[in-house]
């Protein structure tokens, strides 16, 4: 028994001695990216088939991991990024440009960056279930109104989704987001660290409403065949909301990152985005999106904070949070 | 033998130390700027107190009355209820707050048999939504160890109390409140430090950042700021308030003393009035309803996607429970050369290692694996140790649970047979063998399953880095969550639970066997 259990710990850990002879490309990713759930394994098989290379995933924190590792990093690509980061990231000088046409992409806002390209957007929205809420909230400042709807949401401390919605409130109602806060505070049954928290929270019916993304409905309507799953949509505006992928300068292997970047934009890549994902496809396929999506409803205005602009209203705008709803 | 012995002591403590102080000394190495605590920072040292301090007095007040019930009594599925209580401890925090939400939330069971009576709904969110979670978690540890200072007392004791004469009132005073004062202190401490690094439960049931905890600016602090020198001294800190603790709670106990037994099975007189029984059942039974309501609720949410888990879940499970094993093992031997070096070296020593074994509570997981990421990024690849990195990691983690459970015992075959094994001249491999051993093993298995249970749902350092063809059951539950699949996350829950249950049953019973041989 005692030697068993040695060898199944042994055998757990072994590393795979499988001869590797084609080069690899090592790309950072978040958690879920790289999970049999996420896009990672679609991406991965079809770079693999015109690489004649080994794509390898590490997962986990991206930027804590880069500021640590500095110029001796072992990525060659990092994808993931939220735009609350790439300030912070830009500045390790880590990073070369993509290479992309920003022209060409499908985004609600002008995109400049040369360094941080997009591969999915969304927005942020709160949704619910229409066989719980018949009367959704027609515009944020209806939402701040009612006292019937109980709102989950994510802390932005802990969260992008979170730091979005602060974005958010703070580029609906400006100077008045902190008392708009504390109106919204009687809606908020609780804050959770993340989104997995709030979205199960929502789904196991605890609260009649969770920030999430206007793309989220997609999933139910889709994979579940669940059309009562709706984002409210509100003419204030949504935030816009992006995932970035980058090369690192410093690779050793400059031709296979570059050959990443290329891909991103491709028509085959852009198309697992949406039911791999659940997001919008930052350059629209020809074939267009998968059936479903073209029923989601979506907001006429997307707003956004570039990062100078965000990274200069983040504290205080934290600071308007914490103190309404404390 | 000795020196061996000695060597595994050294290295023990060496490894503790290690991964407590030395991740956090590499953190603050790291740190660009000398950090600056602000209102928020001591709000959230303030209700981290508050509620951890509540959590404990609490968890330990309603687990001694249920410790006894179950200590005295004996009932059908007496041990399969012990056993249960294992349960809500091991759970990854997400579950428990979803199966507790289940029960306690606004749509919760309660709540709807509350309207149906015509009453208001119960409104779990805040301090006491917090404090509810963690008794939640922390009551079953607390029986647990109260329990087993209970069955600690020879039986030969009670037969001498039933033969003097003495009433229950008179065996309280006489054995049991001397056992209480050597157990609950530590007990208290351990609770006390467990809910001072939780975060996600006290956020969650908070409320809103009215529950915001020193681990969630530990964690803002990395994940958002990136300012080391924060997260280093709000480390720092949790660290203070544990030494401060566990230097109380030494002060507080003292050794129980009770003499040798034959190890016989405790026989109770003098129990049997009704009133007693039906105290003891009423205890008995609300505490079980109190935490096996929402394991059912979890329990139902899983069963519909049971079947639609695939191999990616099957495969994460079998390296699960490897850690949850190597860890198990780590535990044990780290435990034991602690308790051993403390029983070794009394008075103000021993307290040191009391102390030391009560750091890893104390230190947060993320800095635990960014300090260890600091220190092995240069020399090797830190992604391919991720699996025995987090069995480490795991294994430091239940230590403080596992030395609580075996360091009093070890004292007190030390104090009753240390002379007679000295005077047979039984030293190394032979004391342990045939002196310690035996009577260590019900302990033993106890603090070898709450260890492999514990690492089996820990998601733990690997969440900094990882292989995703090599990640645990913990991390494939919130990428299923991730990928908005609630039903198949909720079955790898279930999963998740049976296995933890399933380790932890099997420790603990292999113990109990050996110590009634």
């Amino acid at each position: 028994m005692r030697y068993s259990i040695i060898a199944t710990a042994l055998f757990a850990f072994a590393q795979p001695a499988l001869a590797q002879d084609k080069p690899v490309l090592t790309v950072y990713a978040p958690d879920y990216f790289g999970s049999e759930w996420g896009p990672g394994p679609a991406i991965e098989e079809g770079f693999e088939a015109r690489c004649d290379c080994d794509l390898e995933y590490s997962i986990g924190a991206l930027l804590p991991r880069l500021l640590l590792e500095g110029e001796d990093t072992k990525a060659d690509i990092v994808i993931g990024f939220n735009t609350d980061v790439t300030k912070r990231a830009r500045e390790t000088w880590l990073f070369a440009p993509h290479g992309q046409d920003n022209a060409s992409l499908d985004l609600p806002i002008e995109w400049t960056d040369d360094i941080f390209l997009p591969f999915n957007w969304g927005h942020t929205a709160f949704v619910y279930d229409t066989d719980r809420v018949e009367n959704p909230p027609k515009s944020f400042a209806e939402l701040l109104e009612r006292d019937d709807l109980k709102i989950v949401i994510q802390d932005p401390r802990t969260s992008a989704s979170g730091l979005a919605l602060l974005l958010w409130v703070k580029a609906v109602f400006g100077d008045e987001a902190g008392a708009a806060w504390k109106e919204l505070d009687d809606s908020i049954l609780t804050v959770t660290k993340g989104w997995s928290e709030s979205y199960g929270m929502f789904t196991d019916g605890e609260a009649d409403m969770v920030l999430s993304y206007t793309t989220s409905p997609a999933y139910h309507l889709i994979a579940e065949d669940d059309p009562t799953v709706k984002a409210a949509i509100f003419p204030e505006g949504h935030y816009f909301m992006t995932e970035l992928v980058a090369q690192v300068k410093g690779t050793g292997q400059p031709d296979l990152a570059q050959a990443f970047m290329d891909y991103i934009l491709t028509e085959e890549f852009q198309s697992t985005i949406p039911t791999a994902n659940w997001s919008l496809p930052a350059k629209m396929p020809e074939a267009g999106l998968p059936d479903g999506f073209d029923t989601l409803d979506m907001p006429e205005k997307a707003l956004f904070y570039d990062e100078n602009e965000a990274d200069a209203l983040r504290e205080p705008a934290l600071a308007e949070w914490l103190e309404a709803l404390s | 033998m000795r020196v061996i012995g000695g060597l595994i002591q050294a290295l023990a403590v060496a490894l503790v130390l290690a991964l407590t102080l030395g991740t956090l000394a590499a953190v603050a190495w790291r740190a660009e700027e000398a950090p600056r605590l602000g209102p928020a920072e001591w709000a959230a040292i303030r209700f981290t107190l508050i509620q951890a301090a509540l959590s404990a007095v609490l968890s330990v007040a309603l687990a001694v009355p249920v410790a006894r019930a179950l200590a005295r009594r004996s009932f059908p599925g007496r041990s399969v209820l012990v056993t249960l209580l294992g349960a809500p401890f091991i759970l990854p925090t997400i579950v428990a707050v979803l199966g507790l939400l289940a029960v306690f939330g606004r749509n919760g069971l309660l709540s709807v048999l509350l309207v149906l009576l015509g009453l208001e709904p119960v409104q779990i969110y805040g301090l006491h939504g917090v404090v509810l979670a963690h008794v939640f978690f922390n009551l079953p540890l607390a029986t647990r160890l109260i329990l087993q200072g209970w069955l600690a007392i020879p039986a030969e004791r009670f037969r001498l109390a039933a033969s003097l004469g003495m009433g229950p009132g008179e065996v309280t005073r006489v054995l049991e409140w001397p056992m209480l004062r050597s157990v609950v202190p530590g007990c208290l401490l351990v609770i006390f430090l467990i809910c001072t690094t939780s975060f996600a439960v006290a956020l969650a049931l908070g409320g809103g950042p009215r529950g915001t905890t020193v681990e969630l600016a530990i964690y803002q602090a990395f994940r958002f700021e990136f300012d080391l020198g924060k997260a280093a001294l709000l480390s720092l800190i949790q660290f203070g308030i544990c030494a401060v603790a566990a230097l109380a709670a030494w002060r507080v106990a003292l050794p129980g003393g009770f003499g040798g037994g034959l190890d016989r099975v405790v026989e109770r007189w003098g129990i049997g009035s009704f009133w007693l029984r039906a105290q003891d059942a009423a205890v008995v039974v609300l505490a079980a309803a109190f935490l096996l309501v929402p394991l059912g609720l979890i329990v139902a949410r899983g069963v519909p996607g049971i079947g639609s888990l695939g191999a990616p879940v099957f495969a994460a499970t079998g390296r699960s429970l490897a850690v949850a094993l190597l860890s198990a093992l780590l535990t044990l031997v780290l435990g034991l050369a602690l308790a051993e070096l403390a029983q070794r070296r009394r008075g103000r020593y021993a307290a040191w290692v009391e102390a030391l074994a009560a750091l890893s509570i104390a230190v947060s997981p993320l800095v635990i694996g960014t300090g260890l990421f600091i220190l092995i990024f240069r020399l090797t690849d830190p992604v391919a140790l991720a699996l025995p990195i987090t069995a480490v990691v795991n294994a430091l983690m239940s230590l403080p649970f596992a030395y609580r459970a075996m360091a009093p015992s070890l004292a007190e075959i030390e104090t009753v047979y240390g002379r007679l094994g000295d005077s047979l001249g039984m030293r190394g491999w032979a004391r342990l063998r045939y002196l310690v051993l035996p009577r260590l093993a019900r302990p033993m298995g106890f603090a070898a399953g709450l260890a492999a249970a514990l690492s089996m749902g820990d998601l733990g350092v690997i969440a900094l880095f990882a292989d995703p063809d090599r990640v645990t059951l913990p991390m494939q539950l919130y990428a299923l969550m991730s990928g908005y699949r609630m039903e198949e996350a909720a079955a790898a829950a279930l999963l998740l639970l049976l296995c933890s249950l399933g380790l932890f049953w099997v420790f603990d019973r292999g113990g109990r066997l050996r110590a009634g041989a």
